[in-house]
């Protein structure tokens, strides 16, 4: 008889909640088998140091559907048939939750916390500072609980708004659909807290009608044909990651709304290895494109935190960003073509050329349109030989204002390996507390010496150090050398190696606390303040919404720009005694999100607008900007079959 | 009946003791070196890194911000100017060192016992501004009425282990020998009086004062009246320190701020006699060691007690909240000097004013100054020749504490016997005698010889001046009831708008005079209707102001509270008007505003002397610039004479029965009393 953590199902802290659950789902499993062909060995070796230990689950998972699209069995198919998303997400995945449905935190009966299932690293291990840091941080403890609803009502869910004549024009395609009610909760949200929330409490608002499932571009086209036909609401799904509440309908939508959900477009159609590009089906998800790219050799190096269940097409939609952009880019330098379906038929460039001066790049319109405009059916992304070689690392700096300089420092030299990430304290804390239970004696002396040299001999106050985490990737002696070069800047600002394990720790904890975030642009003039200021304030508006404990406000530096940086901020705080702690998050959020704009932040870095960030909008981009924008949907979709409201 | 009154007096007292603490009672209980060597301990601003005088200094000149200013001063090289600005810095740093903390309490402690009974100060207010000082920057505000209170908020800090304030002070303090290099090392920077176009100097002033907040090394202690109140009633604030105290919280250098009012009152001001002196052109002596000690015979007399009231820790980022953007400093980048938006500037301004609002409420108001309100209230000769009935006059003024305690001010009444103590504390002003009270006059006119008319005039304004600068500190209690009194005296109306129109207008002209917080004319107007229906002046309908019977007292004292204010502005309205050129200087207008008024006073014209006050002179000429009757080039003022004429007439009543649909017209500005004098002269 296990306690549930109580983060997990009995959400004490509704961020803790958020935070720890998406822990489990987003660290890829570690492998048990080498039994794999050599070349698959490299692949799961390389993937596995990346992602915090990722790999493809070798127990294989139930529910995969082959791909088959009638209409492009011509063309050369290069993936294997192993699918990570099946029609039915729900066989394998959490339907009020981050991720899969076997992999929790639990409290044990000696009321230790646990990871469970077999798919992570940490799966299986017991984490034995996580309960004192969640006690120590938050007044979290055992006593208190709330049940989260065990399994979805279908009652609860209002009966489908069926257009007929489309439905009737639909079946004749013979596109798989649905409209069971499991079916249509699972693509009516997306991880925003207060998404999540409602679901674990059983509540559950307007969802879509019906989920189509295309099988490849053509099918899409119909899809479009007939939704303007029969004046049908679409709204494209992916992976389902969204943090903007991209994917809640709009409750003002009369029409019947239709979720067309990409996944099962889901194959590598070519890859050109002369030019180094592949071209590939937009409902892939990242983990099975470099999965499969890995196979044949290659990587496209686009690694967001959530590559395990988003999409490409997801990522063109709202301009991802990847950890390892300094090597790879952004998707707007990886994506070479994309081909939309729109209500005014398909919009696609002639030619694959890496650059082009022919008026403004309509790709642009694209990128970002959050499903406004159309669905992506396929993209040609650039691709790169896997890395050789690749290796974690880790600097301790005194305090987080050194940390930020030699940030800075690395980026005007323009040395910044594949990925360079700063925590402040707060999170280098939390990393501590997840700290998996050490085998030895032996571990546990060294650890405790490690910690003696650096807060006694170097005199680091460990309230107030810093931790880098460090990726560096490419051919050996190239990766060597340009370690030395980090290191010796770092050294300039006090920075102190410390070890490869605690940069991989790092990287874990990326997933473990990627639920709830804001996430922005910044000058890095104004890094510093904005780093404080937010944190400040998010701590004193939780102090006015009268949360009994003070919460975790805490930041971390992810990426860095020539002209500035990228920040995460995240906050979760205990929530007893409050009568409605959603709306308590909400509205710190909006503070937090307030303060960051004021400071001179962006409103977004890689996440999206949604409908979270619409009101900020029109004071981002200018009035002129919107009328831009307004136009171009006016003209694209007139009749707003694309309804989702995201954006504008 | 008066039995009743003390009675009720002593429940006032209570209350009042339980609030402040006397701090001198335990500095006499022990030994002065063995205060000044306590453990001093205090808890600083969490940010704060412990940074060095010498840190700070380098921090300012290698900061962006000056690098870029000095790289536009043309005309000398850059390793020059960056000379110059190192001995900017250098006349201006102050040098904090404990151990001279530790010598001025010492001294500090030792004059303070002599010179006072009591130094009264709230314990709730240090306990709140002890935990402001963890959490943020903390500005210290206090208002500036003497001397005396330059190192006060030091000494109570240094007490009560709080870290203790680097201060503003003026540049003539810090050239006083031996003086001025101890007032550095406790604290106090020094800032030239005119820095007029001086770019670099302002550059380095700004760019240390942002400095010493964005760091929280130590609390900043500044005057927001910009210096000493010559007339112990606020001062209009300055806008320059404020503002660059305040950005580092707009740029979004700190997360916020805080500023705490402090409230100095005194039972009796040391530099009394020299005030009134200098409001009448006798320049004050210069700041000087030597002139110090020729002042110590000031410790020979008794000046009663002190109050120092900390004031509730205001939150910038609470108080701007809403009234600023701060994103407009977005696209420059922050070291850039930039031209704040007229949004952020009344913001700035709105803040000051607040401050000075609050330190006022703050303040105690002592007996002596409601008797100084009813001893001006009567004829002149009264009070020279003949004397004031005593008992008249100690009824009135338990009488003024009732109104006083209606309109919710700070009564500092510490007993019954009150009344007579205080008079005899002010032995230098008034004198009791065989149950009259008459004022006291400088120098025996027998023994000289006989004074010209000229001269007496003056003799008399000294002491009446003395007199008014005490009246004057319990005079913003009075000043919105009285402005809205003195509308229904001149308009004659019943009508709530056209009073209110009237409210304005006086509100407008006296902003000079009295502290008014910007955009809040119907907050005043509501405050001045709710405080005369409490005390039963008026009765409020709807539409309507009705003077109560039982009002007639109320309203006809704060009428002619503020009647000196009146004949004083319509006085030199006049001189404008009718006698003095188009074009004059400030050492012109003064001398010759005081010769027509002394001539007005001994043909019996105009009876009152504030009029001889060179503040309240000034103050006209800043108010008719304001309203934009006079303009100023660069020593020059240059007269309108028709738009001072119109505001006068306004003043002055001739425009009594104006139809009511005009009324709404003659609000504030002088365009419309141009509009509307011409509907008038249409009917």
């Amino acid at each position: 008889m296990c306690h549930t953590f109580p983060a997990l199902t009995s959400d004490r802290s509704s961020r803790i909640c958020s935070l720890l659950y998406k822990h489990g789902s987003s660290m890829a499993s570690n492998s048990s088998g080498s039994d794999s062909s050599d070349r698959q060995r490299i692949a799961q070796q390389r993937l596995s140091v990346i992602a915090g230990h990722l790999q493809r689950p070798v127990e294989g998972n139930s529910g995969i559907l082959a791909a088959e699209c009638k209409a492009q069995g011509d063309k050369l198919d290069v993936s294997s048939e192993r699918r990570t998303v099946p029609r039915r997400r729900q066989e394998i995945m959490k339907w009020n939750g981050w991720g899969y449905s076997d992999s929790k935190f639990l409290y044990n009966k000696k009321g230790q916390a646990e990871f469970t299932g077999k798919r992570y690293r940490l799966s299986g291990m017991i984490i034995p500072g996580l309960r004192e840091w969640m006690e120590s941080t938050f007044g979290a403890n055992l006593q208190h609980k709330t049940p989260a609803a065990p399994i979805l009502n279908s009652s609860a869910v209002q009966p489908p708004t069926l257009n007929e004549a489309f439905l009737k024009e639909l079946k004749s395609t013979g596109i798989p659909f649905s409209h069971d009610a499991e079916d249509r909760v699972f693509r009516s949200h997306g991880h925003c807290l207060h998404e999540i929330f409602a679901l674990r409490e059983g509540k559950i608002g307007r969802v879509p009608d019906l989920v189509v499932w295309p099988n490849c571009h053509n099918d899409v086209v119909k899809i479009v044909e007939l939704a303007c036909k029969h004046n049908v609401c679409l709204m494209p799904y992916g992976g389902g990651t969204s943090v903007s509440s991209a994917l809640e309908c709009p409750p003002e939508e009369t029409r019947s709304i239709v979720s067309l959900d990409t996944s099962q477009m889901n194959r590598i159609l070519w890859i050109d290895e002369k030019n180094l590009t592949a071209h590939v089906e937009a409902g892939i998800v990242g983990q099975d494109l470099e999965r499969l790219l890995n196979e044949s050799g290659y990587c496209t190096g686009h690694e967001p935190d959530s590559m395990e269940f988003s999409s490409l097409g997801g990522w063109v939609a709202t301009r991802a960003s990847g950890m390892k952009k300094n090597i790879y880019g952004n998707i707007e330098d990886l994506v070479v073509h994309i081909k939309m379906v729109t209500p005014q038929g398909v919009i696609e460039k002639s030619c694959q050329g890496p650059r082009m001066s022919t008026g403004p790049d309509v790709h642009h319109f694209i990128m970002g349109s959050e499903g406004t405009l159309g669905v992506v059916t396929e993209v040609t992304m650039k691709i790169r030989p896997m890395p050789e070689y690749q290796k974690y690392g880790s600097v301790v700096f005194p305090n987080f204002e050194m940390g930020v300089a030699c940030l800075r420092e690395v980026a005007r030299q323009r040395c910044a390996p594949a990925s360079i990430r700063l925590m402040d304290n707060e999170q280098f804390k939390f990393g501590h507390a997840l700290k998996p239970q050490v085998s030895s004696i032996f571990t546990s002396f060294l650890d405790g010496l490690k910690k003696f040299y650096i807060t006694k001999f170097k005199g680091f106050d460990p309230n107030r150090l810093c931790v880098a985490t460090l990726l560096f990737e490419g051919d050996r002696e190239k990766v060597l050398q340009h370690e030395k070069q980090v290191y010796d800047i770092a050294a300039k600002f006090g920075g102190l190696a410390a070890g490869e394990d605690n940069g991989q720790r790092g990287y874990m904890l990326t997933f473990v606390i990627a639920y709830l975030r804001v996430v922005l642009g910044f000058k890095y003039t104004l890094v510093l303040d904005i780093c404080r200021n937010v944190k400040a304030r998010i701590v004193r508006e939780c102090k006015d919404k009268g949360v009994q404990f003070p919460p975790l406000s805490t930041c971390r530096v992810t990426q860095t720009y020539d002209a500035g940086a990228c920040v995460y901020f995240y906050f979760a705080f205990n929530y007893r005694g409050l009568s409605d702690p959603v709306h308590v998050y909400e509205q710190v959020e909006h503070a937090a999100r307030e303060e960051i704009l004021a400071n001179g932040g962006s409103l977004s870095h890689h996440h999206g607008v949604g409908k979270l960030r619409k009101e900020w909008m029109r004071e981002t981009i200018s009035s002129v900007g919107m009328g831009m924008l307004r136009s171009v949907k006016d003209y694209v979709d007139p009749n707003n079959i694309f309804g989702n409201r995201n954006l504008l | 009946e008066l039995k009743q009154n003390v009675y009720s007096i002593k429940n006032v007292v209570l209350k009042d003791e339980e609030e402040f603490t006397d701090i001198l009672e335990e500095r006499r209980c022990t030994t002065d070196l063995g205060y000044a060597l306590r453990t001093f301990n205090p808890q600083p601003y969490k940010g704060a890194p412990s940074s060095s005088t010498s840190d700070l200094k380098k921090a300012v000149l290698e900061s962006q911000y000056l690098r870029y200013i000095i790289a536009l001063e043309t005309g000398s090289s850059v390793e020059k100017v960056r000379q110059e600005a190192r001995g900017i810095l250098e006349e201006m740093s102050h040098n904090l060192q404990l151990g001279f903390i530790r010598l001025m309490a010492y001294t500090v402690n030792k004059v303070f016992k002599r010179l006072f009974r009591s130094i009264y100060v709230n314990m709730e207010g240090l306990n709140m501004l002890q935990q402001a000082i963890q959490e943020s920057p903390v500005i210290l505000m206090p208002n500036h009425r003497s001397y005396v209170d330059f190192l006060i908020v030091s000494f109570i800090l240094f007490t009560y282990d709080i870290p203790i304030p680097v201060i503003a002070a003026g540049i003539p303090l810090a050239s006083m020998k031996v003086v001025g290099e101890i007032l550095r090392r406790s604290g106090a920077f020094f800032i030239r009086r005119a820095i007029g176009s001086d770019k670099l100097y302002w550059a380095v002033l700004s760019e240390y004062v942002r400095t010493i907040v964005r760091t929280g090394c130590a609390p900043l202690e500044f005057y927001v009246e910009g210096f000493r109140s010559r007339t112990l009633k606020s001062v209009v604030p300055k806008l320059g320190m404020m503002d660059m105290v305040l950005e580092p919280y707009f740029k979004g250098e700190v997360f916020d701020i805080t500023l705490v009012p402090i409230s100095i009152s005194y039972d009796r001001v040391v530099e009394e006699s020299l005030l009134a002196l200098e409001l009448l052109g006798v320049p004050k002596p210069k700041e000087s060691t030597t002139g110090l000690f020729k002042a110590s015979r000031v410790l020979q007399e008794d000046y009663g007690c002190m109050h120092v009231n900390f004031g509730r820790p205001l939150s910038v980022r609470q108080l701007c909240e809403g009234k600023i953007n701060r994103s407009e400093y977005n696209l420059i980048p922050r070291d850039l000097p930039q031209r704040p938006s007229t949004e952020i500037q009344d913001c700035v301004n709105w803040v000051a004013h607040l401050i000075v609002r609050t330190q006022e409420e703050g303040s105690l108001i002592s007996p002596w100054s409601l008797m100084a309100c009813l001893l001006l209230q009567a004829p002149i000769t009264t009070l020279t020749e003949e004397g004031l009935q005593w008992h008249g006059l100690t009824e009135k003024t338990l009488w003024l504490r009732k109104l006083v305690l209606d309109f919710r001010g700070r009564l500092n009444w510490p007993d019954s016997d009150v009344m007579s103590s205080t008079v005899a504390l002010h032995h230098s002003i008034v004198h009791h005698k065989a149950g009259r009270v008459c004022l006291v006059q400088d120098g025996d006119p027998a023994s000289q010889d006989p004074l010209s008319p000229e001269e007496g005039v003056m003799r008399t304004a000294a002491a009446v001046l003395m007199l008014v600068s005490y009246r004057n500190q319990a005079l913003h209690v009075f000043v919105r009831p009285g402005i809205l009194a003195t509308a229904i005296h001149i308009t004659k109306s019943t009508q709530k708008d056209e009073l209110f129109s009237f409210f304005c207008f006086l509100r407008d002209v006296f902003a000079n005079e009295f502290i008014f917080i910007p955009g809040r004319a119907s907050q005043d107007f509501d405050e001045a209707c709710s405080l005369l229906q409490k005390c039963g002046a008026v009765h409020m309908s709807e539409q309507e102001v009705t003077v109560l019977e039982t009002g007639l007292e109320v309203l006809s004292f704060l009428q002619k509270l503020l009647q000196p204010f009146l004949d004083s502005y319509q006085l030199i309205f006049r001189y404008l008007c009718e006698n003095g050129a188009h074009v004059f200087t400030e050492k012109q207008f003064l001398p010759a505003v005081q010769n027509l008024a002394t001539k007005l006073i001994l043909s019996g014209d105009l009876h009152t002397f504030e009029v001889l006050s060179s503040d309240t002179q000034k103050n006209v000429l800043s108010a008719l610039r304001r309203l934009e009757a006079v303009t100023k080039l660069r020593n020059e003022y240059k007269v309108n004479k028709a738009a001072v004429r119109r505001t006068g007439d306004i003043l002055c009543k001739i425009i009594c029965d104006i139809p009511v649909k005009i009324k709404l017209l003659f609000c504030v500005r002088l365009e419309n009393f141009v509009l509307f004098f011409t509907l008038l002269s249409l009917k």
